[in-house]
């Protein structure tokens, strides 16, 4: 005899469709592609603090989808964090982790700290075990100093002085590499970010238009919004476009006459019926 | 990597467009090589001048499109020696086409635009698939960015249908400083949209004068 007890909701996927979906790419299906942010994010130490940067351009395959994608997240007011990976995650993850930072404000009374964000972070995407594809560069600058953390889609994390992710990750940090050091000011450090992103941007068909920059200091956060715009469009027709009626055919036309109104009676008492 | 299994095909991007007019015809083609997410070079040429009136374009696997302009160049000047002038560009086009089917069963990965001056001096562009299947057509276009260009070419050149009796001609009215000024604005756009299409743009211009070449810089993210 079966018992017909709801199992409680465990959280997580469920991976009930795999089978269906693999039978549906078997015969032939296209699955929609994901937006992913291809991107170039990085983040560094400086000797006030850290500075973040990211590029703007998030791609569907080849295609450009936005030309603009804010790729700097909002964590606490100390605290921001670079997104890399499908857009969709990265959105979801950072969001979620914000509104758990600002609860958790809330019931401890103190500013949040980097190590709790980076602790919600990599806990989530660990029991997601990588379908959550968001790679995260996390800055910050709480009551214990200075910090930033790479987040991998898995779960693991990495503490370092300066770092890159994404598909232009390479390109930043070839120039990381090359001219970073300890002791950096706020001008040396805005400027080594921003050159960082433009590799990623020139050299990397993923990444492209603007550079956004984050500086976070003690007590103090400057989210520069398109830092840099590089990349203005470099030909616009002076003779513009005008679409006349007829420009585009018309192959046929149906008319469907709407229905006569129906008169509402005044004082109805359709609700008491 | 691009060696994996049998594969023996890769895709080095880029974007090619033509359009025919009254007396001239312009062919133009960025000149971004990619593979992958990199760029291998800013500043490569996909046009190939074939003859005096002929001008190819071609977007793809440059490993093929640099054997398929040199075969048909060498064909070209055999031509020439056996009949004492120059290659016609219908001539041309239907030497392209037998060219990419005898590869049929092993194809050139390669995307092409043919453009030139017909006999009577008229714009002429044909249109291939990578087996050879052409056809004549007042513009067209090819490559990764083609499918951004082509609804904007078909509003601004209404091409009449080819199935249309009397057969109207297929060649735009408009002057050549307007041809190229849209084959600029609908490149930009192409640009800002399709990550394989910057860098710079070559535009080739074939009038009664000869060959005539301009560039214009492309956004290079």
């Amino acid at each position: 005899m079966g018992r017909m007890t709801e199992l409680p909701t465990k959280g997580g996927f469920s991976f009930d469709l795999c089978t269906r979906n693999d039978m549906l790419l078997k015969n032939g299906l296209q699955m929609p592609p994901f937006r992913k942010t291809g991107t170039t994010i990085v983040g560094l130490v400086f000797q006030d603090g850290v500075v973040l940067g990211a590029d703007t351009r998030a791609t569907e395959g080849p295609i450009v989808a936005d030309k603009n994608f804010e790729k700097i997240h909002f964590m606490a007011p100390n605290i921001y964090c670079c997104g890399a990976g499908t857009a969709a995650d990265t959105e979801a993850v950072t969001d979620m982790v914000s509104s758990q930072l600002q609860l958790h404000r809330y019931a401890t009374g103190r500013e949040s700290r980097v190590v709790t964000a980076l602790t919600l972070l990599k806990s989530h995407l660990f029991s997601y075990q990588g379908h959550v594809s968001a790679a995260l560069v996390l800055g910050g600058f709480d009551v214990t100093g200075p910090h930033l953390h790479t987040v991998y889609p898995h779960g693991s994390t990495d503490t370092l002085p300066f770092a890159t992710m994404g598909s232009g990750s390479l390109a930043a940090m070839s120039v990381f590499e090359s001219k970073y050091r300890e002791g950096l000011t706020r001008e040396e450090g805005i400027e080594l970010v921003a050159e960082a992103i433009c590799a990623g941007i020139f050299n990397d068909l993923g990444s492209g238009s603007n550079v956004d920059v984050c500086v976070i200091t003690e007590g103090k956060t400057e989210y520069l919004r398109n830092y840099q715009l590089p990349n203005p469009r470099t030909y616009i027709s002076s003779k513009g476009y005008t679409f006349v009626k007829g420009q585009t055919e018309v192959l046929s036309t149906k008319i469907t006459s709407i229905q006569p109104k129906v008169e509402a009676v005044e004082g109805g008492d359709a609700m008491e019926e | 990597m691009a060696l994996r299994g049998d594969w023996m095909y890769e895709n080095n991007g880029g974007t090619c467009v033509a359009i025919a007019g009254i007396d001239y015809c312009v062919v133009a083609a960025d000149t971004r090589l990619s593979v992958g997410y990199n760029i291998l070079t800013r500043d490569h040429s996909k046009i190939c001048s074939l003859a005096d009136k002929v001008v190819l374009a071609s977007s793809g696997f440059q490993g093929d499109i640099r054997a398929l302009h040199k075969n048909l160049a060498a064909r070209h000047l055999l031509y020439q020696h056996q009949h004492n002038k120059q290659m016609s560009c219908p001539a041309m086009g239907q030497l392209l086409s037998n060219t990419l089917y005898y590869k049929r069963f092993f194809p050139y990965y390669a995307f092409n635009v043919l453009g030139g001056l017909d006999n009577e001096g008229k714009g002429c562009v044909f249109t291939y698939d990578a087996v050879g299947s052409y056809e004549r057509v007042g513009y067209s276009t090819q490559g990764s960015g083609s499918s951004l260009i082509m609804p904007v070419l078909d509003n601004q050149l209404k091409s009449p249908s080819p199935l249309l009796l009397p057969a109207r001609d297929a060649v735009t009215p408009l002057s050549e400083t307007e041809a190229v000024d849209l084959v600029k604005d609908v490149f930009a756009s192409a640009t800002e949209r399709d990550i394989y299409t910057g860098d710079k743009l070559e535009i080739v211009v074939i009038n009664a004068s000869g060959i005539k070449r301009e560039y214009l810089e492309l956004r290079k993210d």
